[in-house]
């Protein structure tokens, strides 16, 4: 493709883009009145399945086949990377040692004390995605990314032997399952993905149906998808130094 | 009023650090940037009271995107590192 036809290209996207953006803004409701028709509809899907986090309600009640399509997209790129990340049969053949290396101790200290605290406060994210700000999402992502604070303390072997990667390639599968199966057998009631469970109280742990369930198939899928895209780069990493 | 002065200051922060992002032209460097810059979103959503999006944004923006960058960076100049002392022999 040429330089010209490209910009050609880009000018009816943008051009396109503009238009649907300005037309938007047009007839969006002025910024910080007290008119949110969105909000109100959100609000009133909320209380009828009792769910205290209305973005939760939107997010994997009203409009969970949005999430599915997410979580399906997020599944598809961490195949991809990992398709993109892995040994070429040369470097296999290299393993390296995995020396430990010396990391100053303030930071290893760190590492340690942070470890439980963010695994902690990530599964609460998770759990609580029905009654308070966060979710599946949310908090498998500070799952997945606090399990690599092991790598602060300097060991590779220590961060291989608390995350055993096929166990998280299986959990990437399963959660994304999970989501589908969940929207699959409400199928028989009200259709894909409705709310058929039980709602519970408002404001307990057992609230919202469907919510709950679909948050911990979530996280368990993103805490996994990132687990395994990191440990792409790290492995590629550690054998690019290991053969240098 | 409150309200509004903490949502100008919180997008002159955004305009600032997506400006510093920019600006930072080594990339190792840039992860660092790129990080401050995705906090400054999350003061931003928070003040706009989108709490769940500033989870996610402090989660991704701050976190998983930068430290791939520095992997990935750190791995392509342990491999130009290697090919130059391959051509120097």
């Amino acid at each position: 493709m040429s330089r010209r036809s490209r910009l050609a290209v880009f000018l009816v996207g943008a051009a396109g883009v503009a238009a649907l953006y300005l037309l938007a803004v047009l007839h969006a409701p002025a910024f910080g009145t007290t008119t949110h028709p969105m909000r109100d509809a959100a609000v009133r899907a909320a209380l009828a399945h009792a769910t205290a986090n209305v973005v939760s309600t939107v997010n994997y009640d009203a409009r969970a086949l949005d999430t599915l399509g997410e979580e399906t997209l997020l599944l598809a790129s961490v195949v991809g990377a990992a398709a993109l990340l892995r040994p070429t049969a040369r470097e296999r053949e290299t393993r390296g040692a995995h020396e430990p290396v010396h990391v100053l101790e303030p930071v290893q200290l760190a590492g340690y004390l942070m470890l439980p605290i963010t695994l902690l406060i990530g599964a609460d994210v998770v759990l609580h995605g029905q009654l308070t700000p966060g979710g599946g999402f949310q908090g498998g992502v500070v799952l997945g990314t606090g399990i690599h604070l092991v790598y602060l303390t300097g060991r590779y072997r220590a961060l291989e032997n608390v995350r055993p990667l096929r166990v998280f390639v299986a959990g990437e599968a399963v959660g994304t399952a999970v989501f589908a199966a969940t929207g699959l057998a409400a199928l028989a009631g009200a259709g894909f993905l409705a709310n058929v469970l039980p709602t519970g109280t408002f404001g307990t742990m057992l609230s919202g149906g469907t919510v709950p369930l679909l948050n911990a198939a979530v996280g368990v899928e993103v805490a996994s998808g990132v687990i395994v895209l990191l440990a792409g780069f790290l492995d590629q990493l550690h054998r690019t130094e290991a053969a240098a | 009023m409150t309200a509004d002065v903490l949502v100008v200051v919180a997008l002159a922060l955004v305009a600032v650090a997506g400006t510093a992002v920019v600006l930072t032209h080594d990339p190792a460097r840039q992860a660092v940037t790129l990080s401050l810059s995705g906090l400054a979103l999350t003061v931003l959503f928070v003040v706009l009271q989108a709490p769940d999006v500033a989870l996610a944004q402090v989660a991704v923006g701050s976190a998983v995107v930068p430290l791939m960058v520095v992997l990935a960076v750190r791995t392509t100049r342990t491999l130009a590192a290697r090919h130059r002392e391959q051509k120097r022999t």
